[in-house]
């Protein structure tokens, strides 16, 4: 079956941040057609765990855009989502085993909240009244209420669904068609070619593949994660819990095994554990050290959690870049080509902001955040 | 504890393997879940073997008690109520991880050089509007009931589905004194007939049975199927209707059985958990293997129903092969199989897939789903559900499972997975399960080099 169609933007991958692109396409008025080769969510959408975090960034671009993303996200759920997505504010808190994780968890949380997080410092003899079944001992913690939470797969479907975008599945887009002039015309599929003047690039890990069929670098690679899921358990864990070094295992350059767990509830009842972060490519074969580990350390922040049984595991691949931030925005290489990939471990909470930025991109209008730290072309083949 | 092999699955299959390799000087041991050996088969032999002609009966009852005896006598490490939750590659060979006792909360780690996995099939049921309810029971546990003494005869029983499990049960019942109203199979007796040449070997079997239908006056309904199960809260009667050539409920054939026991089975399925989580290919829903029967990781094989559905007999043999070949691989010499393995394998192979090829469920199975019929049971969650989830995005198993939660529950999708794909329109596809038995924390925890340090 091949056939042609015409629209004002094709969105290349129905994860959550194609989901949120079109969404905010569609409202900016623009129509739109969202290809993905899988079903919806098929991707690392549906192998992630949906925290919306503020609390582990440092200052700089992702916070911002983590900050505009909960405050969209916020709004969706004011609009109604927020139940289809189990949107839960919850709220995060990081807890410090020592006095010197204690102090550099402080000094972190007051650069943040100079950057307008909340960060609400918590004594140790005061972190049972937020989590009641927390390990005893630990040195203090601090309370991050705008941590958020959504189901990612519930996220992108009903994103999609709100956005009333046309909806491709079982579509891959092979190629990316262009005019004499270098700009694009639309892309090719495996079932007939999409006509538009702009595409976007939201195929997360696969990424730097759906670019070099456009002709450009983008060096997206996949860094593994394993989270645990739990049997069912009565609501016990309130808040998304994590120890104070979570926050240098996201920034870690390192390639090894980097296990410190969050650890959160879920409106179903299983409890979540992840998750592991570690570069091997696209090995999707079970490993149990990284599981060791993060049965480990979730016990040592719940000690309840000894006699609970782990059900099942899953394994995803975040799409990373070699600075970690995500690509966002118009490729200066080829015009009517959009990125919005490369969001590690953090492409569900930034969702909302990427394609609301997207959206404002795709029109014309200046967005809402600078887009330079996100420019798809500030990669050369030596930075890979 | 350390040993050359490990034997999981106590079944035929594992029996014929342990023993064929401790014959040949390997330091074996067999594990099992249950509390005794002789897998499905063999731990119900009251009701396994009890219902077919008494020739087949003795012939089956000798070759278990030549098994049981020779494990007895000989050297194999027994290792009963020891669930396995995972096999771990090691630089030395393989770690089997199992849980111990009842309560599964005790670790117990064996080091092996080689793995030879015999953990059988489970019962496969389709769902259908009123599956739910109490008296609805698989075929397999209508036969535990039976041994279990826990039908009281009298009753009245319809036992419903396809493929070649059900002549057995129905038979089993009726001999234990139940009324069986009927045996519903789907199947077209035509299409056993167009295979007959290759289900030579399994025509005695049936023929046997046949004859317990007619000595106890079993209705079959041949071509037909349950569409509902009817009751408030219990089980009262069933719905059968025909089916037409293309497996649809040809309209005006329904009609009302009252009964107070469905059996119901759409076949078997292979346990692939433990492989699938080693890396071994697998074929469709079975384990991949050689003549040999070894799969294609290295130092491990598999056997039995594991690698295909095909009956006792057809696993005795292959885990006869199996135990040759991972007793030869491991003192590097020949295979040795006894030469009527290698021929009742084939022959009964053969009849396996002629058997696997005409005894498939109504293709339209799922037409009849309403919306309100709960397809997973753990997760409860209905068709509509599903069918929502579908119109979502969703577009296979693992989709639906994350917009519904279908599939995520105790029994992780292993009684909904085909029936999931089935509404999804796909042709099921083996689930991955890294943890064959749901492990507590504390257990993965204690593994953990660093413990305690966070
Ligand atoms: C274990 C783990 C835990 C995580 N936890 C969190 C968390 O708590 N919070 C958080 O914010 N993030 C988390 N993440 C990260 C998050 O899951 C990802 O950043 C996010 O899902 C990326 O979404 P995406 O839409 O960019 O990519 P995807 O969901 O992968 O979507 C890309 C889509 O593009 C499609 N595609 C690719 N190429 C083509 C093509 N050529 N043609 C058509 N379609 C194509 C794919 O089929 C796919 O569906 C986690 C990730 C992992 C692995
Ligand atoms: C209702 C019913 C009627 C049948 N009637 C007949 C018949 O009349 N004739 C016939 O030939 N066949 C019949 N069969 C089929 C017969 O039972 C099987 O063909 C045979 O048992 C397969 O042998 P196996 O060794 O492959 O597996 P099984 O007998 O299933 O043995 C597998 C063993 O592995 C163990 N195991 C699995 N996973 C694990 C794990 N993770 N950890 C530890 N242990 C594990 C299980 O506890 C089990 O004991 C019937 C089956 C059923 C259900």
């Amino acid at each position: 079956m091949s056939e042609s169609l015409t629209c004002d933007v094709v969105v290349v991958g129905a994860g959550v941040v194609g989901a949120a692109t079109a969404l905010y396409a569609a409202r900016a008025g623009l129509d739109t057609v969202v290809v993905d080769r899988g079903p919806v969510a098929g991707g690392t959408t549906g192998a992630g765990e949906g925290n919306l975090l503020v609390s582990d960034k440092e200052p700089g671009p992702e916070l911002e855009l983590a900050l505009l993303s909960a405050r969209l996200w916020a709004g969706l759920a004011r609009e109604g989502l927020g139940e289809a997505v189990e949107y839960e504010a919850k709220g995060g808190v990081v807890v410090a085993g020592t006095d010197r994780a204690l102090t550099g968890l402080e000094k972190f949380a007051a650069e943040q909240r100079a950057a307008g997080v909340e960060a609400v410092p918590v004594p140790p003899d005061r972190l049972t009244d937020l989590e009641p079944c927390l390990a005893p001992g630990l040195a203090g913690g601090m309370h991050y209420p705008q941590d958020a939470q959504v189901m990612p797969a519930l996220a992108a479907a009903h994103l999609l669904r709100a956005s009333k975008a046309r909806v491709r599945t079982g579509q891959e887009v092979t190629g990316v068609l262009r005019g004499p002039d270098g700009a694009v015309r639309g892309v090719r599929t495996d079932r007939g070619d999409l006509h538009a003047p702009a595409v976007v690039n939201a195929a997360g890990t696969w990424g730097g593949e759906l670019a070099a069929r456009a002709g450009v670098l983008l060096p997206v690679r996949p860094r593994r994660g394993f989270v645990l899921v739990t049997e069912p358990l009565p609501p016990r864990i309130r808040h998304k819990v994590y120890a104070a070094d979570y926050v240098a295992d996201v920034a870690s350059d390192s390639a090894a095994l980097q296990t410190s767990p969050v650890v959160e509830g879920t409106p179903a009842g299983p409890v979540l554990i992840g998750a592991s972060r570690e570069r091997v490519g696209f090995d999707r074969s079970l490993s149990l050290p990284a599981l060791r580990a993060l049965a480990a350390g979730a016990i040592a922040l719940f000690p309840f959690l000894s006699g609970v049984r782990a059900l099942r595991t899953y394994a995803g691949f975040r799409p990373y870049l070699p600075d970690h931030l995500p690509a966002i925005g118009p490729d200066a290489r080829v015009p009517g080509l959009f990125h919005a990939c490369g969001h590690e471990g953090a492409g569900i909470g930034l969702a909302t902001g990427t394609g609301h930025l997207i959206a404002q991109a795709l029109t014309g209008r200046t967005p809402d955040l600078d887009l330079v730290p996100f420019r798809p072309d500030r990669f050369t083949k030596e930075a890979e | 504890m350390r040993t050359d092999l490990v034997v999981i699955g106590a079944g035929p299959a594992g029996l014929a393997a342990a023993l064929a390799a401790s014959a040949r000087g390997v330091r074996v041991a067999l594990v099992d879940a249950a509390a005794q050996t002789g897998g499905q088969f063999y731990r119900q032999p009251a009701a396994g073997l009890g219902a077919g002609r008494p020739e087949a009966l003795h012939h089956q009852w000798r070759t278990w008690e030549r098994l049981r005896d020779g494990l007895a006598a000989g050297p194999v490490r027994v290792l009963t109520e020891h669930h396995v939750w995972c096999v771990e590659r090691t630089s030395d060979g393989f770690t089997v991880h199992a849980l111990l006792g009842p309560e599964q909360e005790e670790p117990v780690e064996v080091h092996a050089h080689a793995v030879l996995l015999a953990t059988g099939g489970y019962e496969h049921v389709l769902p259908f509007p009123g599956w739910t309810l109490p008296g609805v029971v698989t075929a397999g546990g209508a036969q535990a009931m039976l041994k279990g003494g826990l039908v009281v005869p009298g009753h009245r029983a319809v036992v419903a589905g396809s493929g070649p499990l059900l002549l057995p049960v129905a038979t089993g019942l009726a001999a234990a004194g139940v009324e069986v109203a009927a045996l519903v199979e789907s199947t077209d007796p035509g299409r056993l007939a167009r295979h007959a040449p290759a289900l030579a070997g399994k025509l005695p079997e049936g023929a046997g049975h046949a004859a317990g239908l007619l000595r106890h006056r079993v209705p079959v309904l041949t071509r037909h199927t349950v569409v509902r199960a009817h009751g408030d809260d219990r089980l009262t009667g069933v719905t059968v209707a025909a089916l037409d050539a293309d497996g649809r409920v040809r309209p005006g054939t329904a009609r009302h059985l009252p009964c107070d026991t469905l059996a119901v089975g759409h076949g078997m399925l292979p346990h692939t958990d433990l492989a699938e989580t080693l890396g071994c290919r697998l074929d469709g829903l079975t384990v991949a293997v050689d003549t040999e029967q070894r799969t294609d990781v290295p130092g491990v094989w598999a056997a039995g129903e594991a690698t295909g559905i095909g009956g006792a007999a057809l696993a005795l043999a292959e885990g006869h092969i199996a135990g040759c070949s991972a007793a030869a691989h491991l003192y590097g010499t020949a295979p040795d199989p006894a030469p009527a393995a290698l021929k009742a394998r084939a022959k009964l192979r053969r009849s396996a897939a002629a058997l696997d090829a005409a005894c498939a469920p109504p293709v339209h199975w799922p037409e009849h789903l309403t919306d309100d019929t709960v397809v997973c049971r753990c997760e409860e969650v209905t068709a509509g559900s599903v069918r929502e989830a579908l119109d979502l995005g969703a577009g296979d198993e693992r989709t639906v499972k994350l917009l519904t939660r279908a599939g995520m529950g105790w029994c992780q999708g292993r009684m909904c997975g085909t029936a999931i794909a089935g509404l999804a329109g796909r042709a099921p596809t083996p689930a991955k399960r890294p943890f064959a038995r749901p492990v507590p924390l504390g257990v993965l925890a204690r593994q953990h080099p660093q413990e305690g340090q966070s």
